[in-house]
């Protein structure tokens, strides 16, 4: 019976193209305006450690003088250097990590390349096992290279490839800024999206290509490109960013349970409680503690940009919906003397019914193909803006999968209406005015 | 034209008058809102700089290299730039508009005061500042060479002479008396306003202090610099291609970044504001296929009811109606439907503006983007369904005799 169906309703599709194409046009631009939008909003509110982002925390404290103080002010996104150093060394939590953000020059030694700038993290050891990062060379340097201040440093893939042709140059040095650092890892393509860790140097920057331990490019003088918030009147040169009334350094802590996240929270508010007592936190002593995800919300991390696209493709959809729904009824309504005509000769109801949802379903499938095609139109154009994360836009088969059902469903729905008020029709009325 | 009969026949296709009403009202609604944005963004990407933005280059420079070499390096490099051929002006500088990043600060007109200061972009030049950047000083005077000196980041910018926007002036001195006035980038250090500019912008372009501005006679002892270039007219590609060349003749110790690293103004203009563009781009297309999705389903929904009704139609025109009267008839239908749906609309736009307020930090709508949404849509009815209501007024008197 479906067969007969689906021929009927091709027959009667083919019958008037051009209501015909401009239904499955109509469901294809909705489909693929909301799936583009969907798929970029998918892609830039994504979880960046999946499985992981509820076990690391950001501890956060309020280091400032009593200038200008209001309870209801947020608490600063990173710590000072004494802070940072306290937390890291009292070891409280599984992993910690402390890091700042930084851009250096990269001399080659082959002198066919000019020396170039890319992004740089000055961190601690835990970073790498706290955030998954994947190696594809060597690993880490170890808590001792920390505390010794040793010169080496991991690379990313992309400077591996440049500088080393992609080949395993694990035990090599790289000159950045003139400082010579051995290399003990290097990493496989890798990027948070967003970039959680710190959100200073931009909520989608690109990944960092230099990782060096945080003392070692302190020593070195390697520079800092980060966030830095001051507060006072105390100069904050380059020098004594140690001793600065400044927060600059991201804290990162990865607390396995519920019942390690209580006793890290009450040990961030007993030290905040014994810096006020001490007399260097001035104001009354406030702690936060958000895992990955409530830091990025909280932060507004995705572009209302891109939230307003958003509804602007869904507001699009019911548009291209409701046309759909009254060209539908215009068509099925036009068929009146047949559907009279056949329920004269015993169709049932539900049969005439079926029938027209199966025409509904066919303009559903053919709007939800034209709809990926305009869908990877769409992300194509995405791709090419110059955006920082829009590079990252791709449909992947979930996506695809939803598109095709979404389209059937919402052209089942739109027909419904008008599949019901046709079958409805009295057979005599219609035989009679043949 | 009788309204009453239309009214009548309406009431016996209520789905599909419904749907087209709808289709209006929701169409309304979109294209208003959106096209306010698209208003609004186009606002803000022709915002005026206040600089003459025409023959400008500006290059990115990083110096490799120990630190005691920087000044004399600036020192040298803009000689070079100033004996480009080619070349009108140049200076140094840690930020300019549209950069989108810089350094702010908060100034006091009182020594004491800590808070509640007057927030204002820091932009470190010299004499050559105000030329390169073609700003017009209004009061005062410009700095003299004498008056420019380094500082390191050791210091603190708060130099005894300096020159800023009068935007920044009015806010610290409502009176307008600014010139010759103390004012207080860093407690305890007093700097004098030398000079008053027309108008500058900040780096950032969504500050809300964006036209407080401060020019300092500083060159700032730092790796990380900008050249700022004036050019000869005509002369901006030539320097634009050649100006990297320069710098590295000059010495190679320094990284000039693979990305805008030297880019004209227009290009710095088009970095700034490529999402607001790009924005005001996808918000026209959208409103430009769903009029044309709405137009379409009009000329769909009406076509049928015209099929539908030939029989009818033929017989008004037997009894003596005009071919005129029909398309009349058609046009007023429409217009009527279109009437209820814009009436409609205008509530949905209202209120979707509203919810885009507390959502999106968005301005309200202005009532005249709710007016042309309601023309356009009008209008848009009446010329989708003029086709069909004119194929109606064709059908002849016979129609009358005919069974379907």
């Amino acid at each position: 019976m479906f067969g007969y169906y689906v021929e009927l309703a091709l027959r009667s599709l083919r019958l008037s193209r051009a209501l015909t194409a401009l239904m499955i046009l109509a469901v294809a631009l909705g489909i693929g305006a909301s799936m583009t939008t969907l798929t970029v909003l998918h892609v830039l509110s994504g979880d960046p450690l999946p499985g992981k982002s509820s076990k690391v925390f950001m501890p956060r404290l309020d280091p400032r003088d009593k200038e200008g103080y209001d309870p209801t002010d947020e608490l600063p996104v990173q710590v000072t250097w004494a802070d940072g150093m306290n937390l890291l060394h009292a070891h409280r939590a599984r992993r910690q990590a402390l890091m700042t953000a930084g851009a250096t020059p990269v001399q080659s030694d082959d002198a066919a390349i000019d020396p170039f700038i890319v992004p740089a993290r000055y961190t601690t050891t835990d970073f790498f096992p706290m955030f998954d990062v994947p190696f594809r060379f060597g690993q880490g340097w170890s808590a001792a290279d920390d505390a010794s201040r040793a010169r080496v440093a991991v690379i990313g893939a992309d400077l591996n490839d440049r500088l080393f042709h992609g080949e395993n140059s694990v035990g090599r040095i790289v000159h950045a800024d003139g400082v010579d650092l051995r290399i003990v890892g290097v990493l496989a393509p890798w990027r948070a999206v967003p970039h959680f860790y710190d959100l200073n140097t931009g909520n989608y920057s690109v990944g960092e290509e230099v990782f060096v331990p945080l003392g070692t490019a302190r020593d070195a003088k390697l520079k800092r490109n980060g966030g830095l918030e001051c507060w006072g009147n105390k100069s904050s040169d380059e020098e004594g960013m140690e001793t600065a009334n400044c927060v600059w350094l991201q804290l990162w802590v990865e607390l396995d349970d519920a019942a390690a996240v209580v006793s890290y929270r009450a040990f961030l508010d007993g030290y905040a409680r014994d810096q006020v007592a001490l007399g260097r936190f001035e104001r009354p002593a406030r702690t936060a503690l958000p895992d990955v995800m409530r830091f990025l919300d909280e932060q507004r991390v995705v572009p209302s940009d891109v939230r307003l696209q958003v509804w602007l493709a869904f507001g699009f959809f019911l548009v291209c919906l409701v046309n759909t729904v009254g060209l539908m009824l215009a068509k099925f309504m036009r068929r009146a003397g047949e559907v009279g005509v056949r329920r004269a000769l015993g169709a049932s109801r539900r049969s005439v019914f079926a029938q027209l949802l199966t025409e509904a379903a066919i303009i559903g499938v053919a709007g939800g193909i034209v709809g990926l095609g305009v869908a990877f139109l769409g992300l194509a154009i995405v791709r090419m803006q110059p955006g920082a994360a829009s590079q990252l836009a791709h449909l992947d088969l979930a996506m695809l999968l939803v598109t095709f059902l979404v389209s059937i469903a919402a052209t089942l729905a739109a027909g419904l209406i008008p599949a019901w008020r046709t079958c409805r029709i009295a057979p005599a009325l219609q035989i009679k005015s043949q | 034209m009788q309204i009453k009969p239309i009214l009548a026949a309406l009431r016996r296709h209520k789905a599909g008058t419904i749907l087209i009403a709808l289709q209006i009202a929701l169409t309304l609604a979109i294209v208003c809102n959106a096209l306010f944005i698209v208003h609004e963004r186009v606002d803000r990407v022709r915002r005026a700089t206040g600089m003459n933005e025409a023959n400008v280059v500006a290059v990115q420079n990083l110096y490799v290299g120990s630190p005691s070499t920087y000044i004399p390096l600036m020192k040298t490099d803009l000689q070079a730039i100033r004996s480009m051929p080619g070349v009108q002006d140049a200076y140094i500088t840690n930020a300019f508009p549209l950069r989108r990043g810089g350094w702010s600060t908060s100034a006091q007109k009182d020594p004491d005061a800590t808070k509640n200061g007057v927030q204002s972009a820091l932009y470190f030049g010299d004499e050559h500042t105000l030329a390169t950047l073609g700003v017009k000083l209004i009061a005062g005077r410009n700095f003299r060479p004498s008056e420019v000196v380094s500082f390191g980041r050791d210091q603190q910018p708060a130099p005894p002479q300096v020159i800023v926007t009068k935007a920044f002036a009015d806010k610290l001195f409502p009176e307008g008396n600014a010139l010759g006035k103390t004012v207080y980038y860093i407690k305890g250090k007093p700097s004098t306003i030398i000079g008053i500019v027309e108008k500058l912008t900040v780096p950032w372009i969504d500050a809300n202090f964006i036209d407080n501005v401060t020019i300092m006679p500083l060159f700032f002892d730092s790796s990380y610099q900008h050249f700022i270039v004036r050019t000869k007219p005509g002369q901006q590609d030539a320097v634009y291609r050649t100006i990297a060349n320069t710098l590295y003749g000059v010495s190679r110790m320094r990284v000039l970044p693979e990305k805008n690293g030297v880019r004209t103004f227009d290009m710095v203009r088009a970095n700034a504001y490529e999402a607001d563009r790009g924005m005001a781009v996808l918000m026209s297309i959208v409103c430009g296929v769903l009029l044309a999705i709405t137009a379409a389903g009009i000329v769909g929904l009406s076509s049928f009811w015209v099929g539908q009704r030939r029989k009818q139609i033929g017989v008004r025109r037997a009894l003596g109606a005009r071919r005129k009267d029909i398309l009349s008839y058609f046009m007023t239908e429409n217009f009527l439907i279109a009437l209820a749906g814009v009436v409609l609309g205008v509530v949905l736009a209202l209120g979707m503006n509203q919810w885009m307020l507390t959502q999106f930090e968005m301005a309200r709508i202005s009532v005249s983007y709710v007016l042309i949404g309601v023309l356009v849509l009008l209008g848009l009815g009446q010329a989708a369904v003029f086709a069909p209501a004119l194929r109606a007024s064709r059908v002849s008197p016979v129609e009358a005799t005919r069974s379907v």
